[in-house]
């Protein structure tokens, strides 16, 4: 939450800004998009003010814009719950690949994330527990050996603590630059959930646009419950791969979360203004018996 | 041992009379019985399994298979699995657990097959879920990859105690094909990408991905299959034997993939 306000106040500095610069000639478009938030889908001009009040849901068509790792969380936790774990873990450049470096260093300007996903411990309703949420910003949000070892970490608090474990996921796959040992974070995640699942843990995954790859292939399809959120975009292969293969235009809707709730890999797709009243009744329904009614 | 570019690895390693799953199944094994069909929906032939003995004892092998000849290709679908080869790998490695048999598998897929039924019956599921289920089952598990390792197709049958590669097969996040057409949208670049992906048998040993390089016969493994045959035999058998004495495989399995990347260090939290 301190960071949504952060994030605002960060906006609102920037927009004086731009205003003033405006004699300075800073192009139109640009003030404008400071301020307007264009729907990639309808193409509806939307004040940024009322998307943050709708959670980026574009109110003329419904579209959910993709957001990021903090925003998302300080749109559904409790208020100063929020204690991220593993803040500062990254990882080394292993394959010694020529421009990764440079690529991570401005992605971490871009974004000021550390990595592809934020994890944290905090609450829905007073009730406790550890979430991963994805940033798509952060290269595709893809998977590397730092993605794979928080979300691998967060499990195993989740495990250690007793708590339910909620993870957001959203990502083009595994990441490209750390070669073989993205792969084998698939492997290390899933072998951390399925123990925590041994040991009774409760596991929601909550598919984001776009889920894909090693992600879809991994923790993103573990879930005791699966849930996913409207038009979201989620498969192994991505659509372009498939196309190239079968040699075929894909119909509408292929690989969207509906049809995947349709086909039977998804609980049930949820629109982002529900999100919270749902995640908290599946806790309290996952909840200890003395704990049910609490909260 | 000649020196190769790691291109002509790849090349090697999809050499069309390279001996496959079928092949070292029936020069290592003995009495093997084929298990078909995931008792969902279908047979999928890119993955070949069932129980043999290996030294005179039951154990369960599977591996990829691409056919032979175009229309063995054709009706493996050159390897590349469905969700139902999958699911198919899963009903046997459930018995090879409940019958207290080690499981052995040989890895030789350009990758799980992006195709629309394929999404649609949940590729992403199937894979994920043979991961989970691989970390855990108590029994050794020995991977060799013999030719093509492609992505989380050819992961989701390599979770194992101990993972061997043939000197001139390939284990790769993505074959270079495609690699070369997501960083650099030119897929002809694909000898540059191989160049820089560290996907040879001796790279993912020092990555940590792999603990054992088995040397093969001048030229590869199909200029004299049987060479090759001696060469798994011998390493399979002494790793299978070493994973057996150590035993607490599932434990052992666990620890050796919550490794990988980065060394464990101090916990945060309870």
């Amino acid at each position: 939450m301190n960071n949504f306000f952060a994030e605002r106040r960060a906006r609102m500095i920037q927009l004086k800004e731009r205003r003033k610069g405006k004699e300075t000639d800073v192009p139109r478009k640009q003030a404008a998009k400071a301020v307007f938030g264009k729907c990639p889908d309808c193409g509806a001009m939307v004040p940024k003010t009322e998307l943050a009040r709708t959670l980026y849901v574009c109110p003329k068509c419904g579209y959910h814009h993709p957001v990021g790792a903090y925003l998302r969380l300080s749109m559904l936790l409790d208020s100063k719950s929020f204690r991220e774990l593993d803040e500062k873990l990254t990882a080394p450049n292993a394959l010694k690949f020529p421009g990764y470096d440079e690529k991570l260093q401005s992605a971490r300007r871009v974004t000021g994330l550390n990595e592809g996903v934020v994890t944290a411990r905090g609450k829905i309703d007073g009730r406790t527990a550890v979430f991963a949420a994805m940033d798509s910003r952060f290269m595709m949000g893809s998977m590397g050996v730092a993605v794979g070892e928080k979300v691998t970490r967060a499990v195993e608090y989740a495990d250690r603590a007793g708590l339910p474990l909620i993870i957001f996921t959203a990502s083009g796959g595994a990441r490209m630059q750390e070669g073989i040992l993205s792969l084998m974070q698939m492997a290390k995640t899933s072998a951390a959930l399925e123990r925590f699942s041994q040991h009774g843990g409760f596991y929601i995954t909550v598919l984001t646009h776009p889920t894909t790859g090693g992600v879809t292939a991994s923790f993103g399809s573990l879930g005791d419950v699966t849930l996913a959120e409207p038009g979201a975009l989620i498969g192994f292969a991505g659509p372009r791969v498939i196309e190239q293969t079968i040699g075929e235009k894909l119909p509408e809707g292929f690989q969207r979360a509906e049809y995947l709730e349709e086909h039977g890999f998804v609980d049930q797709v949820v629109p982002r203004g529900q999100l919270r009243e749902v995640l908290s009744r599946l806790l309290m329904l996952h909840a200890r018996e003395e704990e049910r009614d609490r909260g | 041992m000649a020196e190769y570019t790691p291109a002509e690895r790849v090349k090697i390693a999809r050499h069309a009379d390279r001996p496959g799953t079928e092949d070292y199944i029936s020069a290592l094994f003995t009495d093997f019985f084929e298990q078909r069909g995931d008792r969902r929906c279908r047979e999928d032939k890119s993955i070949l399994g069932g129980v043999a003995l290996y030294k005179g004892h039951p154990v369960t092998v599977l591996g990829h298979r691409k056919g032979k000849g175009l229309e063995g290709h054709m009706a493996c679908n050159f390897g590349m699995p469905g969700p139902e080869g999958y699911r198919k790998a899963q009903r046997i490695m459930r018995q090879a657990e409940k019958f207290g048999r080690p499981v052995i598998t040989f890895i030789d897929t350009p990758g799980a097959y992006p195709g629309m039924e394929a999404e649609a019956r949940g590729q992403g599921e199937a894979i994920a879920s043979t991961l989970a289920l691989m970390s855990t089952i108590d029994v050794p598990v020995i991977t060799v990859v013999i030719g093509e390792g492609g992505s989380g197709g050819a992961l989701a049958l390599a979770v194992a105690n101990r993972v061997l590669m043939l000197e001139n097969a390939v284990y790769s996040v993505l074959s270079p094909e495609g690699f070369a057409s997501i960083l650099w949208k030119d897929a002809s670049r694909s000898d540059e990408a191989a160049a820089v992906m560290k996907l040879t048998a001796r790279d993912l040993v020092d990555l940590g991905a792999a603990d054992e390089v088995i040397p093969e016969p001048a030229g590869g493994a199909h200029e004299n299959p049987n060479a090759a045959f001696v060469a798994v035999d011998r390493a399979l058998s002494r790793n299978l034997l070493q994973v057996i004495r150590k035993g607490d495989y599932a434990a052992q399995r666990y620890e050796k993939y919550r490794g990988m990347g980065l060394s464990r260090s101090r916990k945060e939290g309870p």
